[in-house]
């Protein structure tokens, strides 16, 4: 099995006023217990606002602190989930059910190098 | 005793491009690694090419390939294995003796592995330019230098793509397999997407080297009965390959000697391929018997009512109309929509179908202000005519097209 990180990308900012935020979280929760039965799921979580990171940098063995995401842009990764799957097919197919939660947010399906278990 | 070969360098090249991809696909599923198979492949044809004109050619020559790249695998795999490799390589050796590769190799048919690696070349997950330089170079054995020429790009552009493709398909193991029955459809979609697109590219622009492009039409060709062989039965496969045959048949009167366009109307319709007419309208047929129509075998029934035609004047327009009505009906292009007025001129008049072309949105397609000229020309308003001309040669990259809408701008200038 191979690992692969689907990664939630989702705008800055508060949500829509008409998103039903407690159905999502329903199915969210819903879909990740799925992935536990199929023994897919390794790990997952939700970020808080990328208005609450933190960047760290060490500069000549002295550590830089900056506000704010490391990425500039309009989308943050809001959460991720990791699991295993044969192969791009089944991970994809994870992808595909997270984006239908998730919709309209795109996910990102990103393979995990094979000696990352180790 | 002669010195005569036993078989000709043009039948090893033949053999080459037939057995290619068949013998990439098998040693690419059984040693996992793109680069590695392809490598062995090209040794072995190269060892053919020094055998066979002696020896001659072995009863299975794709048999006799596939066992010699894979000799070539598994010493170089031992050469190279340093200590931490042989857990690898002892892996591989024995996932060998249970996949019974002897059984595969001796058997002359290797089933469905070209299938297999075909769907892979064409994943969703890779660019579709990655899809269509992969599918050429793994499938059809073209070099990274005759690819790069056909689609106009720099060499080193070209080793980047497929690079980076073949990276993906390792690193994020995209898989060798035919799709499941639920993804099928989308995925074959896919796959006949990248070989018409292939055929488009061979057909339509003459820019570049001619012999190259005739050369993807070729390949196109060959992948698509190599898929209706692997799907048998598929209506959408077999519209693909006879919609191909049907326009390829075409391409010895579509140029003049001197170099020049020639309009399907004024076409020597003698110098059109009967063999392929022929395999094109009887493939036309089996899909109307299966009566699940899709866009590939409609616009191949188009084609095949213009072949049935001896002379232009004797096209049945109706029918060609009611096809595309059909086409709209399954998918509603607005280039669909234009060819589709291309009939209604011919049917209700090229008042009628000026009105339906100047309601599409293909500000940005030469073809649209091509036939919009052609339709203003036929109502006399030459002016009009002239600036759609105009329009038309300014978006189009074809040499021989653009020459060919020069000329027609130049008549109505001066009538």
């Amino acid at each position: 099995m191979k690992q692969y990180l689907l990664s939630i990308y989702q705008p800055d900012g508060p949500p829509p006023a008409d998103l039903d935020l407690k159905r999502i979280m329903r199915d969210v929760h819903a879909l990740r217990d799925d992935m536990k039965r199929a023994g897919a799921w390794v790990f997952s979580g939700g970020l808080h606002d990328a208005s609450t990171a933190t960047v760290v940098r060490v500069n000549d063995g002295e550590p830089l602190i900056t506000d704010g995401p490391y990425a500039e842009g309009k989308e943050h990764l809001g959460g991720f989930t990791i699991i295993k799957a044969a192969d791009l097919d089944g991970a994809l197919d994870w992808g595909r059910k997270l984006a239908t939660v998730l919709t309209p947010l795109a996910i990102e399906v990103r393979p995990f190098h094979d000696d990352a278990t180790h | 005793m002669s010195d005569q070969p036993l078989v000709s360098t043009s039948e090893i090249a033949r053999i080459f491009r037939e057995e290619y991809g068949r013998t990439v696909a098998v040693l690419v599923r059984r040693f996992g690694d793109i680069d590695l198979a392809e490598e062995a492949v090209q040794d072995a044809f190269a060892t053919a090419v020094q055998r066979w004109p002696s020896d001659g050619v072995p009863p299975s020559p794709a048999g006799w390939l596939i066992t010699t790249a894979r000799n070539r695998i598994i010493d170089r795999l031992r050469r190279e294995a340093s200590r931490d490799d042989r857990h690898a390589l002892a892996a591989v050796m024995q996932s060998q003796s249970r996949d019974d590769l002897e059984e595969v190799v001796g058997d002359e048919d290797v089933g469905d592995e070209p299938l297999r690696l075909m769907f892979t070349c064409c994943h969703p997950a890779l660019a579709l330019n990655a899809q269509v330089a992969l599918t050429l170079r793994l499938l059809g054995g073209l070099t990274t230098e005759t690819i790069a020429r056909a689609f106009l790009v720099p060499p080193a552009t070209m080793a980047q793509r497929l690079v980076r493709a073949k990276g993906k398909i390792r690193d994020a193991r995209i898989p060798y397999r035919v799709p499941q029955a639920a993804d099928l459809p989308a995925r074959l979609r896919g796959v006949l997407a990248v070989i018409y697109l292939i055929f488009n590219e061979g057909y339509t622009a003459s820019s570049g080297e001619r012999l190259t492009r005739d050369d993807l039409c070729a390949e196109a060709i060959r992948l698509g009965r190599q898929l209706n062989d692997l799907m048998v039965g598929e209506p959408e496969v077999m519209g693909l390959l006879a919609l191909m045959l049907l326009i390829d048949a075409r391409r010895g009167a579509r140029v003049s000697a001197d170099g020049r366009l020639v309009r399907l109307a004024d076409q020597d319709r003698r110098h059109w391929n009967r063999a392929f007419i022929r395999e094109g309208q009887a493939l036309v047929r089996r899909c109307l018997a299966r009566n699940q129509p899709g866009p590939y075998q409609i616009q191949a029934a188009i084609n095949a009512v213009h072949s049935d035609a001896r002379a232009a004047a004797d096209t049945d327009w109706g029918q060609i109309l009611m096809l595309y009505d059909q086409l709209m009906a399954v998918a509603p292009t607005p280039v669909a929509a234009l060819n589709r007025a291309v009939a209604v001129a011919e049917v209700d008049g090229p008042h009628a179908a000026l009105t339906i072309v100047d309601g599409l949105d293909l500000e940005r397609y030469y073809l649209f202000h091509a036939i919009r000229a052609d339709l203003l020309r036929r109502l006399g308003r030459s002016s009009e005519a002239a600036r759609a001309y105009d329009a038309a040669i300014e978006r189009c990259d074809n040499t021989a097209e653009r020459d060919f809408l020069q000329r027609r701008l130049t008549e109505v200038q001066d009538s």
